[in-house]
């Protein structure tokens, strides 16, 4: 049972899958250009690049999704072909989709029996199924119960039945697309865990990310994708963050952007004991009083879920407020709507930049001027003034460097961090007194990170006043002058920077007062 | 008046008739499950149904073999099904008016046959009802479910037949997968064109019987227009039953009772106005769906064309 070239799961492992000089074009470009790349039985290999950089691309070609246009891949040596899935699942290749391939409505033995051939002829086999399901969760310490429905899961738990469902098809190597995107801190260990057992027992595991310190913590070997070109593989053992950042960004990366001194001239924006509700009907805030100066970045930190989307609605005018006030340079705006606040040049940009950033079937072009489309020059008596609008759009495209065909391109098919682009060019380009930024490099490669921070920071020095909300302790950190941590709908404390240390923060954050190590707020 | 509606006679009449009434609308309904199940909004049954109708009646008038004119039907609903299926799978069409446009497509193809092949309005003998031994003989109950013809029974087999095919076999899997997140069905090798196709030109099939209950076992006639809308209260039935045959079963009868109870009125000359009376099933569909509207959720790919992303 135990023999040295068995898996847990009964199947043979592969010692060694190799592609050499994969190239795909296609129209127009080279997602990959002659790339080398192997993966052995019991290591984890990250593939590390921006977005774009052809990492899905080489991992589609290896799943059978696309075709190579040259170059081959080597099975423990032996040439194969792949090409489609079916012939990489026989082969004993999983992949974990970034986007859970999942059917909500089925149980999980149901999802895991999809598609697979059954004991019992043209009926289901669940029972049999089901069991199998418990043995692998068994061998692989994978918690999870066959009858339960996938909508009833947890993230974390539907990622764990992906990993089922390609150990169910008899997977040797793993390819998980971007798993940690969705998961949370608490989350991702248990991941690692999984996969830490997973490579001892000896599968093969392709890690894509673009999360550094999480790259560092799991993996065997790095590779750098840049381009479409191979840049480099390294035992993570012999390499720095800052070298990897570096390697994938093709130069310099900064992940302290110089600050500055602070200047507190005036309070923009002041909350007074504001309360509100919650989508769930359970008080949102509860009582949040603070203050942005102009020409400071105020953090908001907190484990997500403690107000801080209520924050960001109720300051833009999208949420009710129940109770305080709040005033923006001085004159209250308790209670007016979104357009007369943004009328009092206050800019946001929301969390979900998809649903609440753009109009995704709208051009670049119309998503600009979104906010001030009623306005001269945008418009008058009604009508569009469409050639103010594509001149306008042409110009933020130039200055805040948008990737995008053209003006026209419709916003759906931008990548994340030019979608995000577009937001900011908007938000920011009207010169607003006060932005509130909710999660704003959430999702984003470095490159895109690094432009949106840089851009907030540029905000900062000429004087306006920026509220940052964001769960990324190491950015909030970055980019704060004060940091003010939210628990259950309250402010624990506000923190000078220099103050904040990460330790500090994480017990604010629990809902704990350092000084006295007791939870204040029940 | 209203006492007559009371005897046990005519309680029994309203009840059998009922029974009856509900056939078109399980072989209709049950296909578009099957259909929606699978993520295909079909609009087209009332048409399927007309034109099922007419060659069911149209064939067995001509050779004077009712399995022979159920079998055209069949094929005829079926043809019409590959044809949606097409269009909507391979053409990506927008399926609500694609079935639109088969649905005005059967109304105008039915009449113009019936036009130019018969002229005029015939009758024929249709489906004798069969008595079941020893169950049609207990008073009330026999005569309600166990004396009717083959295809009222073949429609109330098709409820659980349809739920076990759905919920125990491995296509049943396929085609809820498919409904729901194709491009999960999809990333496992299960081809969603495939799984479609099945189910429309099922839907076909199925629609095609009950446009031949009407005209060759329920009214032994066929008219223009004949369906008068029971192919379209079929797909409300679908949303009405929650995408469950059982749940299916429950509305079609619903609805035939009512019906039932509506003839009944008009027979007993109960003074109800006519138009009023024939108006009430449809009140109730309006009604029922506005009720049970938010209570359910369609599948989450209904209506949607599948396309592989790249």
């Amino acid at each position: 049972m135990t023999e040295a070239n068995t898996l847990p799961s009964g199947r043979t492992r592969i010692d060694r899958l190799e592609m050499r000089g994969i190239t795909k074009r296609f129209p127009g470009v080279l997602a990959s250009d002659h790339v080398d790349f192997d993966v052995q039985a019991g290591e984890v290999h990250a593939l590390l690049g921006e977005n774009g950089a052809g990492k899905s691309t080489l991992m589609k070609i290896l799943y059978g999704l696309y075709h190579p246009d040259e170059g081959q891949i080597l099975l423990n040596g032996q040439p194969v072909t792949i090409a489609s899935p079916t012939d990489s699942i026989r082969l004993g290749i999983g992949m974990i989709h970034q986007h859970f391939m999942l059917v909500p409505t089925l149980t999980v033995a149901e999802n895991v029996a999809l598609g697979l051939p059954s004991s019992r002829g043209a009926l289901t086999d669940l029972d049999r199924v089901s069991k199998r399901i418990l043995e692998l969760a068994e061998i692989y310490s994978l918690k999870i119960d066959p009858s339960a429905y996938v909508w009833q899961l947890s993230v974390g738990q539907q990622q764990r039945v992906e990993i089922i469902k390609a150990l169910y098809r008899g997977a040797a190597l793993l390819i998980l697309d971007e798993p940690t995107a969705v998961l949370t801190p608490q989350e991702v260990d248990e991941l690692f865990v999984i996969m830490r057992q997973m490579t001892r027992d000896g599968h093969g595991l392709v890690f894509i990310s673009h999360k550094l310190h999480e790259v560092v913590e799991i993996s065997n070997r790095i590779t750098v994708l840049r381009d479409g070109r191979k840049i480099g593989t390294r035992p993570t053992s012999e390499i720095t963050k800052q070298d990897l950042a570096n390697w994938m960004v093709g130069r310099e990366v900064t992940f302290a952007p110089d600050r500055g001194e602070v200047q507190c001239a005036e309070a923009r924006l002041q909350l007074e004991n504001v309360a509100c509700g919650s989508d769930r009907g359970t008080p949102g805030l509860r009582g949040v009083s603070l203050e942005v100066c102009s020409g400071e970045i105020l953090g908001i930190a907190g484990v997500s879920g403690n107000g801080q989307r209520e924050l960001a609605e109720t300051v833009t005018g999208l949420r009710k407020v129940t109770g305080g006030k709040i005033l923006l340079e001085g004159r209250d705006i308790t209670g007016l709507t979104p357009a007369e606040v943004t009328d009092r040049m206050l800019s946001y940009i929301p969390e979900e930049r998809m649903r609440d950033g753009v109009i995704k079937d709208f051009s670049v072009a119309e998503n600009m001027i979104l906010r001030e489309h009623t306005k001269m020059p945008y418009s008058r008596s009604g009508l569009l003034n469409l050639r103010e609008i594509s001149r306008h759009a042409d110009e933020l495209i130039t200055q805040f460097h948008v990737k995008t065909p053209s003006r026209d391109t419709l916003a759906k098919n931008l990548s994340g961090g030019n979608i995000q682009k577009v937001v900011l060019a908007r938000e920011i380009f009207r010169t607003p007194r006060v932005i509130i930024a909710a999660q704003p490099t959430r999702g984003l490669d470095i490159g895109a990170t690094e432009y949106v921070r840089e851009q907030l920071l540029e905000q900062r020095r000429k004087g306006v006043a920026v509220m940052l909300i964001s769960e990324d302790l190491d950015e909030i950190l970055a980019l704060s002058d004060r940091i003010a941590v939210l628990y259950e709908g309250q402010v624990m404390d506000i923190v000078p920077r220099e103050d904040a240390t990460p330790e500090r923060l994480g017990l604010l954050m629990a809902g704990v007062h350092p000084e006295e190590s007791a939870p204040v707020v029940k | 008046m209203i006492s007559d509606l009371l005897s046990v006679t005519v309680l029994i009449g309203i009840l059998a008739s009922g029974i009856r009434l509900a056939t078109p609308y399980l072989y209709a309904a049950i296909g578009e499950t099957f259909g929606q199940k699978s993520g295909v909004l079909n609009l087209g049954v009332e048409g399927q149904m007309l034109l099922g109708s007419f060659a069911a009646f149209y064939v067995t008038f001509k050779t004077g073999n009712l399995w022979l004119g159920l079998l055209t039907a069949m094929l005829v609903g079926a043809l019409m099904g590959l044809a949606m299926a097409y269009v909507t799978v391979n053409l990506h069409a927008q399926q609500g008016i694609s079935g639109i446009g088969f649905y005005l497509f059967g109304l105008g193809m039915s009449e113009l046959l019936f036009q130019s092949l018969m002229g005029s309005v015939e009758t024929i003998q249709g489906f004798p009802k069969v008595h079941i031994p020893v169950l049609s003989d207990i008073p009330g109950i026999g005569e309600i479910f166990f004396s009717q013809n083959v295809l009222v029974y073949g429609a109330y087999l098709l409820v659980p037949l349809a739920w076990f095919v759905l919920n125990k076999t491995t296509l049943g899997l396929k085609i809820r997968a498919v409904g729901e997140n194709p491009d999960a069905a999809d990333s496992l090798g299960v081809s969603v064109a495939r799984v479609r196709y099945f189910t429309i030109i099922l839907g076909g099939t199925l629609s095609g019987i009950a446009g031949a209950s009407l005209s060759i076992a329920l009214l032994n006639v066929f008219q223009q227009g004949m369906t008068s809308g029971q192919g379209f209260i079929a797909v409300a039935l679908v949303y009405f039953g929650a995408w469950r045959p059982v749940g299916v079963l429950g509305g079609a009868l619903l609805f035939s009772l009512v019906n039932s109870l509506q003839l009944w009125i008009q027979v007993l000359g109960i003074p109800i106005p006519s138009d009023i009376a024939v108006m009430m099933p449809y009140v109730l569909t309006i009604l029922v769906l506005v009720a049970t509207v938010s209570r359910v959720r369609a599948p989450s790919a209904l209506s949607k064309p599948f396309e592989r992303e790249d």
